[in-house]
């Protein structure tokens, strides 16, 4: 199987659904002539043109508008923001708009629509470029919030994001851009609500997405060195959420830390608590835990974003305490 | 001669069929709002209700110069442009009254009308925002390289939002085949233009994106089906878009909590413009052209009236949605 970055392999999955489908087109700033602000759609606009790869002015709000009118008309566009950050001028149509139009027109409209980006910090870009709104989009019913942690999930996921009739909000990230790792060429479809064992084990369930899932690896080996044996589960998809799998690896382990890039409060993270104290109490042996953003804004100096961030320690920190190690 | 006399019989023939076609279209909406008006004062519609009483001849006017492929999207004001697209009184009534047999299932209500059979895209609740939504139909039908066109319908408040400016910037720029056509009813809600923006001609709007535009006299209803004429002309000729600045009035308060005139504006001032009610100089036109008599038109009125009371009738004997619709169509299958 070929080794690509996360980056390449999403571009892989714009291509070949573009190739696959004429209906499918691509709109954001810096999207053709630039070749992304992330180069993820490097090579397109030569490839498909720039009727299909649409260069836009600086306008969130609305060129997010005039991509969930495309698809009212049938068009199934693909909507980048440079990063999350800026979608915050497009939430009225992403909410207002897309996550309603179906059921406030009793039917008559799905909007097959994705919005996609690099959501979460970076490094050092300070408070207004490094959040994770993943619990903001995830609250709203209508629309469905995908997150994937390795290039094959990528690819996977994007791919079925496109080919799906509903408002996908996308969250990708820029650390993860240059990660490598296996993907199967061609057809390769992750189906939206499936979340996946990254890493088998017996004592915890380390549920975590996105960027969290890396750091909950690593968190994994060093609880090993512990005699801890720690599963880490990979959410995937946020909305859907795969309760099923939670549970299933919940009543396993019987003990449980969640970790997320965003803040605390209604958090995905609380979510997760939430299904698994109706859906599993009996099976827990230990409050769940949570490992997410410092509560505050983010901060640029080093050494305080490194403390704002979830971390592999911090991950290790909260699974020793369920497991009442310490 | 002979030819030409009999073309000109013909002309005026198809002429008088129009202004009668016209008049019966902008009196049913007209007594259509006002029954919706006595049934959200007894509690059969609730919500929030805002009636299109005045601004008749621009949703007959303007849909008039439209084909059916064409697209029509609108603001929260649209009873009116969703009757003139052609949507049954019996649907509008049932959604208003939120039942299933609504347009949209009862689960939109008076301000989310949709009908995907004639291209009606809705009535949207937050101002402005349906205007990028319209460019993206735009957009669409350029992608596919099709003829039709999209009349995106606001009030002139929507002018100072910043969607607004967005999708203006964009059809310009990529010469989307649309028409923003602007009811300048005078008032956002109770704040009046001149204390809203700084361009109180707001047809000038248009000169930042380089766009063709008119002002248009709302009250006339050749006036309106003229000038839209010409934009979607251009539309379809040249994917060109254009923005029409049409003059209209709203006699009513801006929804059912907002008295006639409200405190914003004097009575003498509604009254002022009602001298102008389009329905009256449209009848006015059938009397003195002797298309219609009098009591022709009053015909007209009262058959206008029972396909109101067959409407309201149908709306109260149809089901409320049942229960199991409150979680469907939140994801499409």
């Amino acid at each position: 199987m070929p080794t690509v970055t996360y980056r390449d392999a999403l571009n892989q999955a714009l291509r070949e659904e573009m190739q696959r489908d004429g209906e499918v087109f691509l709109m954001g700033e810096e999207v053709g002539v630039y070749q992304g602000a992330y180069k993820v759609s490097r090579g397109l606009l030569e490839e498909f043109g720039p009727l299909r790869v649409v260069d836009t002015p600086i306008t969130e709000l609305g060129f997010a508008g005039v991509g969930i009118g495309a698809a009212m008309a049938g068009l199934r566009p693909v909507i980048e923001f440079m990063t999350w950050n800026f979608s915050l001028l497009a939430v009225d149509q992403i909410v207002n708009s897309a996550a309603k139009m179906l059921y406030m027109s009793g039917g008559q409209y799905p909007i097959p629509i994705v919005f996609r980006g690099p959501g979460g910090a970076a490094l050092q870009l300070a408070a207004q470029h490094s959040q994770a709104f993943d619990s903001w989009y995830a609250h709203i019913p209508g629309l469905k919030v995908a997150a994937p942690a390795t290039p094959a999930d990528a690819k996977g996921l994007l791919k079925a994001a496109i080919r799906d009739d509903n408002p996908i909000v996308f969250i990708e990230g820029e650390m993860l851009y240059n990660m490598k790792g296996e993907v199967p060429d061609g057809e390769h479809v992750v189906p939206l609500g499936t979340a996946e064992v990254k890493r088998a084990g017996a004592d915890v369930t380390l549920v975590c997405y996105s960027k969290t899932v890396a750091a909950s690896l690593k968190a994994a080996e060093l609880l090993a060195a512990d005699d801890i044996d720690a599963e880490v589960l990979d959410l995937r998809t946020i909305r859907p959420l795969d309760i099923e799998r939670l549970i299933a690896s919940v009543a396993k382990t019987n003990r449980c830390v969640v970790a997320e890039e965003g803040w605390e409060f209604c958090g995905v993270g609380a979510q997760v608590v939430d299904y698994l104290q109706r859906e599993a109490f009996d099976s827990l042996d230990a409050p769940v835990l949570r490992v997410t953003q410092a509560d505050a804004p983010m901060p640029y100096a080093r050494n305080l974003e490194r403390a704002a961030k979830p971390s592999a320690e911090r991950v290790v920190a909260a699974a020793k305490r369920v497991c009442y190690t310490e | 001669m002979a030819t030409d006399t009999r073309a000109s019989t013909r002309a005026q023939t198809d002429k008088a069929a129009e202004q009668l076609a016209f008049f019966r279209r902008m009196l049913e909406i007209r007594r259509f709002e006002e029954r919706a008006a006595e049934a959200y004062a007894t509690g059969g519609i609730g919500g929030f209700c805002h009636l299109y009483i005045g601004q008749e001849a621009v949703a007959v006017g303007s849909l008039a110069a439209l084909r059916p492929d064409d697209y029509v999207i609108s603001s929260y004001r649209e009873h009116g442009l969703a009757l003139a697209r052609g949507m049954s009184m019996r649907a509008a009534m049932a959604e208003l009254f939120g039942r299933s047999t609504g347009c949209s299932q009862g689960k939109g209500g008076s301000m989310h009308l949709f009908d995907s059979s004639l291209n009606f895209l809705g009535g949207h609740g937050i101002v402005a925002g349906q205007i990028p939504l319209a460019a993206g139909v735009a957009f669409a039908i350029r992608y596919r390289g099709g003829d039709q066109a999209v009349v995106c319908f606001f009030g002139e408040a929507a002018v100072n939002n910043g969607a607004f400016h967005e999708a203006m910037n964009m059809a310009a720029l990529w010469k989307l085949p649309m028409v923003f056509l602007c009811e300048n009813n005078r008032y956002g809600m109770g704040t009046a233009l001149e204390r809203a923006s700084a361009i109180v001609d707001i047809v000038e709007r248009a000169c930042s994106y380089d766009m063709a535009a008119e002002i248009v006299d709302g009250m006339d209803v050749w006036a309106v089906q003229a000038a839209t004429a010409r934009a979607v002309a251009r539309a379809r000729s040249r994917s060109h878009p254009t923005f029409l600045e049409v003059r209209t009035y709203r006699f009513m308060g801006h929804s059912m909590s907002d008295p006639l005139h409200g405190v914003y504006r004097t009575r003498e001032e509604v009254e002022e413009h009602q001298r102008r009610d389009p329905i009256a100089a449209l009848a006015e036109e059938l009397r003195a052209s002797g298309v219609a008599d009098e009591e022709a038109l009053e015909a007209i009125d009262a058959e206008v009236k029972a396909a109101v009371e067959d409407a309201v009738e149908f709306a109260e004997e149809s089901p409320e949605p049942g229960p199991e619709a409150l979680l469907t169509d939140i994801y499409a299958e």
